[in-house]
């Protein structure tokens, strides 16, 4: 687990803050973590908080594209909160449209979105 | 006789002044470039008269061995002169010809006083007639340049103007936004529009954006483009987008141009968008009992 990335449960959902010097090799690393939490926590969603993101490549567009992925089969949605505009018009001119995440505007625009489901 | 090439032109300018200036008048109302409809006799007249005494003062100083530039300090007072006048008249309306013809229309009085001067006759006319062809040709130019220059300035500033008039977004209701979107979608509008979209979703923690397009005229496959990626960023912050104002018109273009609008909610009007957008933020418009 690196020191970068923390992750927490709130209420019945996972709350991973990415931070803005996060490394390729970390976020890999979340991957194998996060998907052993999910499945012994048997949480209801994930909420990835990229709001201290200010830069994104393809790959980080990927991972999170997969980390939403692997919810998914572990029975649990994926929220990206917190997305910055400059964040999400790169994405968009990168053509990752990101079709497999819901998005909140905020942790808890995302919990109570959760709640609801 | 004095031997410089100017020499001639500056004596006629000097003691004849205001006879040339009466005369440039008269040949650009004979060439039909004197527009009075926009300019009084008086305004006229005291442009040219300006004009002219920069002119001679361009030629004393700064014409040396034939050889001048207009770009040179002697003729910075005729550049002032001209950036007024050129200003002043694009301002109302005067075409580039009529405002070139308008500076060639000084060598006819000049020609004709050069002609009628003693001992002025054959090689030496042509010199001096060629001297003032070459001033009048220069002035005339740099007029035009900075006519052309003039105008796309105005042009520049009317586009940005534009830019800024046409990316309102105006909060309709707690966490409803909207964006009513009037005339071409250009990328560099759609790009403008996009990021004060995403700022204001940022800003006023907005969970629903209304894009009205009822003022577009015409989507095709590049607008359509524009407006699904702007509604893909807005997911991407987490609210919601909702297309309003798509015509019937607009819908059947849309279909046969094969364009998917994917999981973006369109409505007809900007009314239902309104309502529905209302709904998703946990409201209900209903009538009042009074009525």
């Amino acid at each position: 687990m690196s020191g970068v990335t923390s992750i927490n449960l709130v209420e019945n959902a996972l709350l991973v803050s990415i931070q803005d010097d996060v490394t390729d090799t970390e976020i890999v690393e979340l991957q194998e973590t996060l998907s052993n939490r999910i499945a012994k926590e048997n949480v209801k969603g994930v909420i990835l908080d990229i709001s201290s993101l200010e830069i994104v490549d393809t790959f980080v567009g990927r991972v999170i594209a997969q980390l939403a992925g692997i919810s998914r089969l572990l029975a649990a949605e994926t929220y990206v909160v917190g997305m910055r505009p400059a964040v999400a018009v790169t994405l968009v001119e990168l053509g990752m449209y990101l079709p497999e995440i819901r998005t909140a505007l905020s942790l808890t625009h995302a919990l109570s979105q959760l709640r609801r489901a | 006789m004095p031997q410089t090439a100017t020499a001639n032109i500056l004596t006629i300018l000097e003691t004849d002044f205001s006879g040339v200036v009466e005369e440039w008048l008269g040949t650009q109302v004979k060439e039909g470039v004197k527009r009075s409809d926009l300019f009084s006799d008086s305004e006229s007249r005291g442009q040219n008269q300006e004009l002219l005494k920069a002119f001679v003062k361009g030629i004393r100083a700064g014409v040396v061995n034939e050889e001048f530039s207009l770009d040179d300090d002697a003729w910075e007072d005729l550049r002032a002169v001209l950036a007024d006048v050129s200003k002043e008249r694009v301002g109302r309306g005067v075409t580039p010809t009529e405002m070139a013809t308008f500076v060639l229309a000084l060598k006819a009085p000049l020609f004709k006083r050069l002609e009628a001067m003693p001992g002025v006759e054959g090689g030496k006319l042509i010199r001096d007639v060629l001297m003032v062809t070459r001033l009048v040709d220069a002035f005339a130019i740099y007029t035009n340049e900075i006519f052309i220059g003039e105008r796309d300035q105005i042009i520049e500033r009317q586009r940005q103007e534009m830019l800024e008039l046409s990316t309102p977004v105006v909060e309709l209701w707690d966490r409803v936004l909207t964006l009513p979107l009037i005339g071409t979608l250009d990328s560099a509008r759609a790009q403008e529009v996009m990021e004060n979209l995403l700022q204001t979703i940022l800003e006023r923690q907005a969970e629903v954006v209304i894009m009205d397009i009822t003022g577009v005229g015409t989507v095709d496959t590049q607008v359509a483009q524009h407006l699904l990626r702007a509604a893909a960023a807005v997911r991407l912050m987490g609210a919601e987008c909702i297309i309003s104002g798509i015509s019937p018109m607009i819908a059947q273009t849309m279909v046969q141009l094969g364009i998917d609008v994917g999981t973006v909610s369109t409505r007809s009007s900007i009314r239902t968008a309104l309502s529905d957008a209302l709904q998703k933020v946990g409201y209900v418009i209903k009538t009042s009992e009074a009525s």
